[in-house]
């Protein structure tokens, strides 16, 4: 589903991808953890397509298609979906207004028809329940005034309701108790599906533990270091990140 | 002969023509109010850059055009159905009173009678009860006004009358609507539209004024509204103004309020090639409140100049002023707010925001607040601010599938939606809403259109 091939990519002339390899099959989960600072949301933003990244070499080729062509809202309408680190507060846009024309927008490319304001807000409310969201919540402006639990609570809404083929979670476990954080598993098994492929960018364990990888790998100063099962990161939560810490050029098992 | 004399010579011809067809039909006090706002006219000229009330403004444009005064003919009718189509019919409930070029157009208009409330054509007020105006014409606007005020107060000659009696309580609101055909004369044609609106003790109502014209129709509105907002009133005011792109527009708006009175403004300048809007507001008594909200949405070669002045001359009184713009293409804003609390106008209340979007790298605003303080026991404070879209908002909503254009709209609707969101007659709202989307670039993607829920 998702091919990355010696990806280089650089921020402001900086280089912060130094080669990145990493094959992603419909149906397998891959957790990427590796220290701060590694590249690991530069590596989810290249893949949605935020502008001021420049790729400067290698390739991302998706459902057969080279991703890197591809304007962010097109990457969206083919199934890209990144749920980000730090969601955006947009004042004066409301959650479900442009949820229901990124939604149709999404449809109309997939061929579906729209879905109009009835079956829009019952798909709203069907979905709000399944991630223990409020729906007056998600009828706010987006992300404005949440608390850091909502906004990722609100990620995992908006992937819900998108209902994406390949979704990039960057760190939706970070800073949520453990209520939120069964929340957001229990969204992210309930995409789990063999048509479907999920990269989770992760310090910790403990969200692999209700939703159990297929590979982890290890990203460090913009490589892959390490690659392996779950064992992998049990190893790292115990060990840390330091052993690893010496790159090896386009390591992968 | 200067070059000043030559840009007043022609209204002074226009002037002497017109005082001699009225002859004694006029009473002596307007005559002489005529006189004396022409001479002030003519002995400062059209203002320029130097002065510091027109910094930001050249008026050139307007000084060196000659403008003929509209005058009612076959040109007007010819072009009736244009006309209508501007009116807003289609957006009101119908309670208008329309001018067009100027003058009252009585087929255009619709009023019904209600408990004492006078809605009625100026120009029938100046012929029949003359002496109702004495006591108010040019009285409101006087003492500070500018040379095109001036100029208006010497050619008045028609415009909206509205008198809401002492205690009436009028929901519905009350649409004045001025519209300009680009016809008449083959020369571009100037008016002077005059409004008075007179809101009597207690009593409340909304206005609502617009200013249209036939799209690509060069000419020159200058306008002068005043209000005065006896004792307990309420008075809402709305102000649409979206002149065709080849017109001048200049206008002020000057409003008195009485103790205890409340009045709220919301300006929205979206049209004419040249704009400059001024509204200049005074407590002339204690405990009133004022809110002042204004937003200029310009785009092209477009340059639109919003000032704003909010008099605390008495203790116990609130302002709260709002104004936004946004500027795209080559578009140039201008918004100048002043506060003037006066020496022993304690217990002032007052804030003042402007935000201005810049949607391209050649839009240009120049922001200016001026707060003086002159009393001790006061609140205020004021900022201002002016950027661009914001890029991570941007991607954010394109990461979902939102495509660029429409993205950029649902943020630029956001930032006007903070002032269009205030207006409190939902077919207006509507109206502006539309109105922006179809003026600037990006809104009008039907993706977002069709989004709203
Ligand atoms: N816009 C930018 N301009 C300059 N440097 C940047 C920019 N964005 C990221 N960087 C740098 O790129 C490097 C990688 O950042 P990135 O956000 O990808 O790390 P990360 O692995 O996601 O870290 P964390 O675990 O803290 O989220 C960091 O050194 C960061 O400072
Ligand atoms: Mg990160």
């Amino acid at each position: 589903m998702l091919e990355i091939r010696g990806l280089h990519a650089s921020v402001n002339g900086q280089e912060i991808l130094k080669g990145v390899d990493l094959s992603v099959k419909a149906g397998e989960i891959h957790a990427i953890m590796g220290p701060n600072g590694s590249g690991k949301s530069t590596l989810a933003h290249v893949i949605a397509g935020r502008p001021g990244y420049q790729v400067t070499a290698g390739s991302v080729v998706y459902k057969g298609r080279d991703l890197l062509a591809m304007p962010p809202e097109e990457r969206a309408r083919q199934g890209v979906f990144l749920a980000f680190q730090y969601p955006v507060e947009i004042p004066g846009v409301s959650n479900v207004y442009f949820l229901k024309a990124a939604l149709n927008a999404i449809r109309k490319h997939r061929g579906q028809s729209e879905l109009d304001a009835m079956d829009f807000l019952s798909l709203v409310k069907e979905k709000a329940q399944l991630v223990d969201i409020d729906e007056s919540l998600v009828k706010r402006p987006v992300n404005e005034g949440f608390s850091g639990g909502e906004k990722k609570r609100n990620e995992i809404f908006q992937m819900a309701i998108l209902d994406p083929e390949l979704a990039v979670l960057d760190e939706t476990d970070s800073g949520l108790d453990i209520d939120a954080l069964r929340v957001v598993a229990a969204g992210v098994n309930q995409l789990r599906d063999p048509g479907r492929a999920m990269v989770l960018v992760t310090h910790y364990q403990r969200l692999l533990d209700y939703v159990v990888p297929d590979f982890v790998h290890v990203l460090v100063e913009g490589r892959i270091v390490k690659s392996g099962d779950k064992e992998l990161a049990r190893d790292l939560e115990a060990r840390g990140y330091e052993w690893l810490e010496a790159p090896a050029p386009a390591a992968r098992s | 002969m200067t070059p000043l004399a030559q840009e007043t010579d022609l209204y002074r011809a226009d002037f002497e023509a017109l005082a001699a067809r009225r002859a004694s039909a006029e009473p002596g006090w307007l005559a002489r109010r005529r006189e004396e706002a022409m001479g002030r006219f003519e002995k400062r000229g059209f203002p320029t850059t130097r002065d510091e009330e027109w910094r930001f403004t050249s008026v050139a444009p307007i000084a060196r055009t000659a403008f003929r005064r509209a005058v009612p003919g076959p040109g007007v009718r010819g072009r009736a159905a244009d006309v209508a189509a501007l009116s807003l019919d289609h957006v009101f409930d119908g309670r208008q009173i329309v001018f067009v070029d100027g003058r009252h157009a009585p087929g255009l208009s619709s009023i019904e009678a209600e408990d004492g409330l006078e809605i009625r054509s100026l120009a029938d007020v100046l012929a029949r009860q003359p002496d109702r105006l004495e006591p108010h014409l040019g009285r409101l606007a006087g003492g500070r006004s500018s040379s095109f005020a001036d100029l208006n107060a010497a050619f008045v000659e028609d415009g909206a009358f509205v008198s809401i009696p002492p205690g009436l309580v009028t929901d519905r609101p009350i649409h004045l609507v001025f519209l300009s055909s680009g016809a008449g004369t083959p020369d571009p044609v100037v008016s002077h539209p005059r409004t008075l609106v007179l809101a009597g003790r207690a009593s409340q109502a909304t206005i609502v004024e617009s200013y249209a014209g036939v799209p690509g129709a060069a000419y020159f509105t200058n306008a002068v509204t005043e209000i005065a907002v006896e004792d307990g009133a309420v008075v809402d005011h709305y102000k649409l103004q979206r002149e065709s792109e080849a017109a001048f527009h200049v206008a002020t708006t000057a409003v008195v309020q009485a103790r205890s009175s409340r009045f709220s403004s919301h300006s929205f300048a979206l049209g004419a090639g040249l704009a400059r809007n001024d509204v200049r507001q005074l407590f002339a008594g204690e405990g009133g409140e004022c809110v002042l909200n204004g937003l200029f949405a310009v785009a092209g070669d477009q340059h639109t100049d919003s000032h704003t002045f909010i008099d605390h001359a008495h203790p116990h009184c609130t302002s709260r002023e709002l104004y936004r713009g946004i500027l795209d293409g080559r578009a140039r804003g201008v918004f100048v707010g002043r506060i003037l609390v006066r020496e022993g106008a304690q217990k002032t209340d007052a804030h003042q925001t402007n935000k201005n979007l810049l949607l391209s790298r050649e839009a240009l605003v120049d922001s200016v607040p001026q707060l003086e303080i002159l009393a001790s026991d006061v609140k205020c404070k004021h900022g201002s601010t002016t950027g661009q879209l914001d890029p991570s908002a941007l991607f954010y909503l394109r990461s979902r599938g939102i495509p660029e254009a429409a993205a950029r709209g649902m943020l630029v609707s956001a930032f006007a939606g903070d002032v269009t969101g205030r207006v409190r007659v939902p077919a207006l709202r509507a109206g502006l809403e539309r109105h922006l989307r179809e003026r600037l670039p990006g809104l009008q993607d039907r993706d977002m259109q069709e989004a709203v829920l």
